[in-house]
This record gives structure tokens, sequence and C-alpha cells, in this order.
């Protein structure tokens, strides 16, 4: 397979929420959420209760693969950051380390201005964070715990 | 590329129903919403035209249920059939985990049916998966029509690999859970070789 396995544990989760919860303070945010380039919701933040994470993940992550398709054919490398203006509502897309995507979620109590200037410093930090989370991915010896699963977990899950 | 969260207890995958353009993905999609447990999906996105063909994808998440403690969710996708969407269609194959060919099984897409296995099978070497290798399954739709080609010719033309395949009718659901079924059975044996 061309990318290694995705896989979250707990010490890095808490890292990254870390960043994340900070994210939605220092920039006024209503809410900040991070998806890996398929589709899959890592984190989130903010006022998430009203909002439909799971679709709106899948939606960035298309989004920013079409993004990805368009710069490919100009021969960019990446469009990185996308900004979407709205009536009441903003959203700041960042692609981070061509890994990952954060999106913050912002209205009037923000400005785009504050919002980029806190991105950045976060992206740095995320960076890092998935940085060590795929190096401790890839290294050997870490048992899978869908090692052990039998048939018959299998077919339990296909009972209903 | 399935997503293993150990903090949340869940594990991801992202199944794709592929085929040529009418063949009934889109269908598959929508009675499986339909006949799932509202608990158990969330909402059905389609991004499609005015005349409602797929133009980027559509997307469903589902969960499974609980194998060994994490909870199974499966995001299924699938990928708009017309031939000049192919750059839309390579982005939708990143990442997947599990592919559902839906062909379509009337006399005049015969020949659509086989570009389009054709199309799958460029598609993913180009993001570095092989068709051999993918957990794949195969479903022959619209078996209720009345001018349908045998299953047996339909089979020798695209699916000489001999990977499950599975008649159906999507529109009345026929043929559907048991489809998705087979490719989720695939990609959990893939997940527990560690795939």
């Amino acid at each position: 397979m061309v990318n290694p396995q995705m896989v979250m544990y707990e010490e890095e989760f808490n890292q990254i929420q870390t960043v994340v919860d900070r994210l939605v303070r220092e920039a006024n945010a209503k809410v900040v959420f991070i998806v890996d380039k398929n589709g899959q919701l890592i984190a989130a933040s903010g006022e998430v209760d009203n909002i439909d994470t799971t679709s709106l993940a899948s939606l960035t992550a298309g989004n920013i693969a079409a993004t990805g398709g368009i710069a490919k054919l100009l021969r960019e490398n990446e469009f990185a950051t996308q900004f979407h203006e709205g009536e009441k509502a903003n959203i700041h897309i960042q692609l981070v380390g061509n890994r990952v995507i954060l999106v913050v979620i912002f209205d009037s109590k923000s400005s785009l201005g504050l919002v980029r200037l806190r991105v950045r410093k976060a992206s740095d930090e995320l960076n890092r964070i998935f940085e060590a989370l795929l190096s401790k991915v890839q290294e050997p010896g870490g048992d899978s715990p869908f090692a052990e699963i039998t048939d018959e977990d299998i077919d339990n899950l296909f009972n209903d | 590329m399935s997503f293993i969260n150990y903090m949340a207890r869940e594990i991801n995958c992202k199944i794709v129903y592929y085929g040529p353009g009418l063949c009934g993905k889109t269908t598959n999609l929508q009675y499986i919403y339909e006949r799932t447990n509202p608990d158990a999906k969330g909402k059905m996105i389609s991004l499609a035209t005015e005349t409602e063909r797929t133009l980027f994808f559509d997307f469903l998440p589902l969960s499974l249920g609980e194998i060994r403690g994490f909870k199974t969710r499966f995001h299924l996708y699938t990928v708009p059939g017309q031939v000049f969407y192919d750059a839309s269609r390579k982005l939708i194959l990143k990442g997947v985990d599990g592919v559902i060919f839906v062909a379509d099984s009337q006399m005049e897409r015969l020949e659509a049916n086989q570009e389009s296995v054709e199309n799958l099978r460029t598609n993913l070497a180009e993001q570095g998966y092989s068709l051999e290798k993918v957990p794949y399954v195969i479903q022959y739709n619209k078996r209720d029509l009345p001018n349908v080609v045998s299953v047996e010719e339909l089979r020798a033309l695209i699916n000489p690999m001999t990977v499950p395949d599975f008649e159906a009718n999507a529109r009345s659901g026929v043929g559907v859970f048991d489809t998705l079924k087979a490719v989720s059975r695939l990609v959990l044996n893939e997940l527990r070789r560690g795939g």
C-alpha cells in the first residue's frame, strides 16, 4: 500500500486535542476540526454539537482533493490554504504537512487575519505531532488489535 | 487505508462503489440509507448535477457494530460514472479499503462495463493499488430488466479473477446488502492480516 495505516493513540490524540482546543480560544473560532486527507475526522473542538462533523469531514477532504487535482494540472504542488466567506460563517481550510487538514469556522467575532496567524502557529505544532505519530506507527512490533479477530467476530457484525 | 483510532476505539474504512454511468451506484447507497436504522447511519450526501447525475461523489457513513471493543464504521462513496469525470474518480479512490464494481446487466451496456473495469484498474494503479490485491467484489445490477446478458457471460467478461459476485436489483434492494457485506468481510479480513 502507498500510505501507511493511519493510527491514532491516546497520547498523540491528547496533544492534538490540546492544540485544537487552544486554537478555538485564541482564534475566537466557533469550531475547529482536523480531518485526514481521506475524509476521516480526527479531532474537533468548539460548538460541535450543532454541526454534522462527519459530513463536513468528508466534504472538506473532497474539496482539498479537488483543489489538489487542479494544482496538479497547473503544475503547482498544492494549494495549501483555502478561504470561503459567507454572510455569517467563514471557513478557513489549511493543509498541514500534506497529510491532514485543519479547518477553522468563524464568524464576525474573529477576523481572517487573526485566524491565519493562529493557524500558522497551530500548523507547526500539529505537523510535529503527526510526524512523531507517523514514525511511531511505522515502528515494527506494534500488535494490531485485529490480528486476533475470528470469522465469528466478523459474522456477528452482520447478524441483524 | 483504514483508520484505527485507539482513543475513540473506532476503526474507519472506506468503500467505493465503481461502475459505468447509470449502473446504479447511487441507487445502492440510497437503498442502504433507507433501510438502515437511524442510529447506525449519518446523513447521506450527494454532490449531483441538476439532472441528478453524480457530479463528484455520494457519501454515506455507516456503523456496523463492535468488533473486539472497537466500533466499526464504514464510509461508503460512489464515483461519478460518466466517462468525462475521470479526474474526479481518481480522487475518490484515494485511501480506498474496498471496491464494489456495479455492472449494468443490460446488453447495450456490456462494453461500458468492460471499459469501466479497465478504468478502475488504471486508476487504482495510479494510486499504487492493484485490483488483484484490493478487497473487491462485483454486483450484476438490473437483473429484473428484460434485455439482460446472462450472468455466465458477464462473469466471463468482467470477472476473470472470480472475485465474489452477486446478482442484484438495486432499486428493489435485491442483492444490495449481500454485496456490501461481502466487501466488508474482505476489508475486515485484510485488517486482520494487518493490511
